[in-house]
């Protein structure tokens, strides 16, 4: 019975140490050059960089037309971006048909928008109500009428000749602001114990998501005119935003769900064991917790909807995307073999450093509100 | 010494409004009301506006001849066609982008997911570098660069580039050539079919065979050669052709072979390139899911590499990845309206919009645009729910 079993009598030769765990050498053989298949991965990897890294370096600056180029260089063949070309479009692609002296109005409007806007994204920055309360409320109507004109003796600027960054960030910051409370609102409709309010955001929510936003925005381009009273006209911009808005609050509302459901029902039981209301229960204890854990998704609602300002083109509306394609289309002084890739990439560029921005933001936040999850 | 009151206490006194029943149904009619009131005052509205305009109602204009003309359609349309007719074409392109879209997204989008989680630096710098580049940019631009920085770029008719297998570029698009089988070839395809069916039985007696002697059968290998040898065998003894029509330059454009148009090459490019991010992203998300216990798990089981990745991880890392990406599909065939933008005649371009400006019956065009794609949404949520039911988790 015994030579099923087996004990070793004499030790192993101990092994020899690691060659080299740490250094250029260690990380570069165990992240690429671990297996045969990985050092080929590796050389193709290689390859690939010194295939495309090249012509896209001489193509965005080694060959580039500089800010200050002309467009006669830009037409040369070697050229490369035509960088020219933005810088001398650059107001049209910030402002749209905004009137040139009154340029200072968006300028301030910009910047009180910085000045408020970020500390409220900074963490340590106190007075957080109070700057919530001026941003929200304060902040938007101000903007307006600086805007817009008309009182204090600005010229009046109707909303047509607004454009450009200006008119995709105007959607994108309303946009953000109004779907969220409106997204909150569906959500906790969707879980009401009353039918008839149940059913009706179950069936704008389930509506809305089922469509593609090109048709919500010919509807409210379209039809919105029609379901007005007659002779009573909506403003374009107007028209871009409750499209943008209701489309974003019905996916917002889906995410805000997901927190909803994550939060078990011993939560709601202890609030209202506290004797709280329903307002009072979602407000101090379920929604705090509910958010926090989809801040994820909301960001990317929100990013979302920034790329989806592209599409306002279809009421009209000149967004930076769309006044990038009519001076691609129609500034025939700067036609050139590469003068709209230039002025796509320029625009895709500004599109993804806010988005990135955001998604940055969320990671950062997420961290921080991390408390208690932590393993 | 105080006593406790302990006997019944009398029903505490609530104001009729306090009385959470009666409150609920209170703002139910209100709510309700309301809506009516909205409803009412919109029709009312609108029928004052339609009959200022002296505009009619109705889906009677789909039995009309739609006398417009469609770049793109997969069934023979002129202009003599009727208006249903062009919804059908709108519906079958929408779908044919949808289709071939999900396709290539799928294939690129699981391989920059995994390529993400490779522990190889420069792969997964590579693809994460493309995700996060491509997700921050709108579709709408990138349908642009694709549609009228490349492909509106391209040479001209005369001087095309001469792509391989008789292919070429131009600015009209890209010609290649047209697969023309002659009769023998219907006995390849029931070649096909055959090598389908030898596979389905022999899985099934893999799988018993497996169950009896615990002996493995290389089932995956086998069912590959399979499918090439029995319709090559097929292909070689019916003696089966397949000719290719070339494109031929003739003197304004090609002649023969098939011509994918730039609308529909740019609008393919864009959703694939654009979705496959997304897609990546999921599946990195679904194979991160799966608890690293479970690979060490199979490992102590002895199970190989292979194996363990086919019979543990995988289907695991399914049943997270499956839902995102079925919404994601969705999503694809969603967007592929955008193509609108640059002229594809899917179904918001032909129908809400060439259809609605003949016709001027906008409330019925944009109704029944609007009804495909909620039906699109409706059908796949019923699947994905019956999918969802099938793999949940039975929890005790």
């Amino acid at each position: 019975m015994t030579d099923l079993a087996f004990v070793r009598s004499d030790l192993v030769d101990a092994k020899p140490p690691p060659h080299r765990t740490s250094g250029a050498w260690a990380w570069a053989q165990k992240n690429l050059f671990a297996t045969p298949l990985d050092t080929l991965l590796t050389v193709l990897g290689i390859l690939f960089l010194l295939w495309v890294v090249p012509p896209i370096y001489n193509f965005f600056i080694g060959h580039a037309v500089g800010p200050n180029g002309t467009v006669e260089e830009c037409r040369m063949e070697t050229a490369g971006a035509c960088w020219a070309y933005i810088s001398s479009e650059m107001e049209f692609f910030i402002y749209g048909f905004y009137d040139i002296p009154e340029h200072w109005r968006p300028n301030i409007v910009f910047a009180l928008g910085a000045l408020l806007f970020i500390p409220l994204l900074m963490p340590k920055v106190p007075f957080k109500r109070t700057n919530a309360v001026l941003f929200l409320f304060v902040y938007p109507i101000v903007s307006y009428y600086l805007l817009a004109g008309g009182v204090f003796g600005l010229k009046p600027m109707p909303t047509e000749k607004w454009g450009g960054l200006l008119v995709t960030l105007i959607i994108s910051v309303v946009g953000i602001t109004l779907s969220f409370p409106i997204g909150i609102v569906l959500a906790l409709g969707r879980q009401s114990k009353m039918p008839v309010i149940k059913t009706l955001c179950i069936g704008f929510i389930e509506l809305v998501r089922a469509v593609p936003l090109i048709s919500v925005l010919f509807m409210a381009s379209i039809m919105l005119p029609l379901f007005m009273p007659q002779g009573m006209t909506i403003d374009k911009l107007l028209r871009a935003l409750v499209g943008v808005t209701l489309f974003t609050s019905a996916y917002m509302a889906e995410v805000v769900r997901g927190g909803l459901q994550a939060i078990p029902r011993g939560q709601y039981e202890a609030g209202a064991s506290l004797g709280l209301g329903y307002w009072q229960r979602m407000y101090f204890i379920i929604l705090p917790q509910a958010l926090k854990h989809v801040i994820p998704g909301i960001v990317n609602s929100f990013i979302a909807l920034f790329k989806d300002t592209s599409l306002v083109y279809i009421v009209g509306m000149k967004d930076l995307l769309e006044a990038v394609k009519t001076k691609n289309d129609t500034a025939l002084e700067w036609q050139s073999a590469n003068t709209a890739t230039t002025g796509y990439l320029f625009a895709a560029m500004v599109f993804w450093v806010f988005c990135f921005g955001m998604s940055r933001y969320s990671i950062f936040m997420e961290r921080r509100l991390n408390t208690g999850y932590k393993r | 010494m105080t006593t406790l009151d302990t006997g019944p206490a009398a029903a505490p006194r609530v104001s009729f409004f306090n009385d959470p029943v009666i409150r609920g149904i209170i703002y139910q009619v209100v709510v309700a009301g309301l809506l009516i009131a909205f409803i009412v005052w919109i029709v009312g509205n609108t029928a004052a506006n339609l009959a200022a305009q002296n505009k009619t109602t109705g889906f009677d204009f789909l039995w009309k001849t739609a006398g417009f003309d469609i770049s793109f359609s997969l069934f023979p349309w002129s202009r003599a066609s009727f208006y249903w007719e062009a919804f059908l074409v709108g519906i079958t392109n929408t779908l044919l982008v949808a289709f071939i879209g999900i396709v290539l997204a799928t294939m690129l989008g699981f391989t920059i997911g995994i390529a993400r989680l490779s522990s190889n630096f420069i792969v997964s710098r590579l693809a994460t570098v493309y995700v996060e580049t491509i997700r921050n940019i709108p579709l709408l631009l990138q349908l642009f660069f694709w549609y009228f920085a490349v492909l509106k770029a391209m040479p001209s008719v005369r001087e095309s580039i001469l792509l391989p297998f008789d292919s070429f570029i131009n600015q009209r698009g890209i010609f290649v050539p047209r697969p023309m089988p002659d009769e023998q070839f219907g006995f390849v395809w029931i070649g096909v079919a055959l090598a389908i069916l030898a596979i389905i039985a022999l899985r099934f007696w893999a799988k018993k065979r497996l169950e009896a002697t615990g002996r493995r059968f290389p089932v995956f290998l086998s069912s590959v050669a399979l499918l090439i040898v029995l319709p090559g065998l097929v292909w070689f003894a019916s003696g089966a052709s397949v000719a290719f029509e070339p494109p031929v330059l003739e003197r304004f454009n090609f002649k023969g072979g098939i011509q994918l148009p730039p609308e529909f090459v740019a609008l393919l490019f864009g959703l694939s390139i654009y979705t496959a991010s997304f897609i990546a992203e999921t599946v990195r998300a679904g194979i991160q899911a799966v608890n690293k216990g479970q690979t060490e798990a199979a490992q102590s089981l002895g199970l190989k590499e292979g194996d363990r990745l086919r019979l543990v991880i995988v289907p695991q890392a399914m049943r997270v990845i499956i839902p995102p990406l079925t919404s994601q599909y969705l999503n694809l065939t969603k967007n592929s309206s955008l193509g609108a933008a640059i002229g594809y005649p899917e179904l918001v371009n032909v129908f809400a919009g060439t259809a609605l400006n003949q016709t001027g019956r906008a409330i019925e065009c944009i109704a029944l645009t609007m009804l495909v794609y909620l039906i699109f949404s409706l059908l796949t949520s019923v699947i994905m729910n019956w999918y969802n039911a099938r793999v949940s988790l039975v929890e005790r």
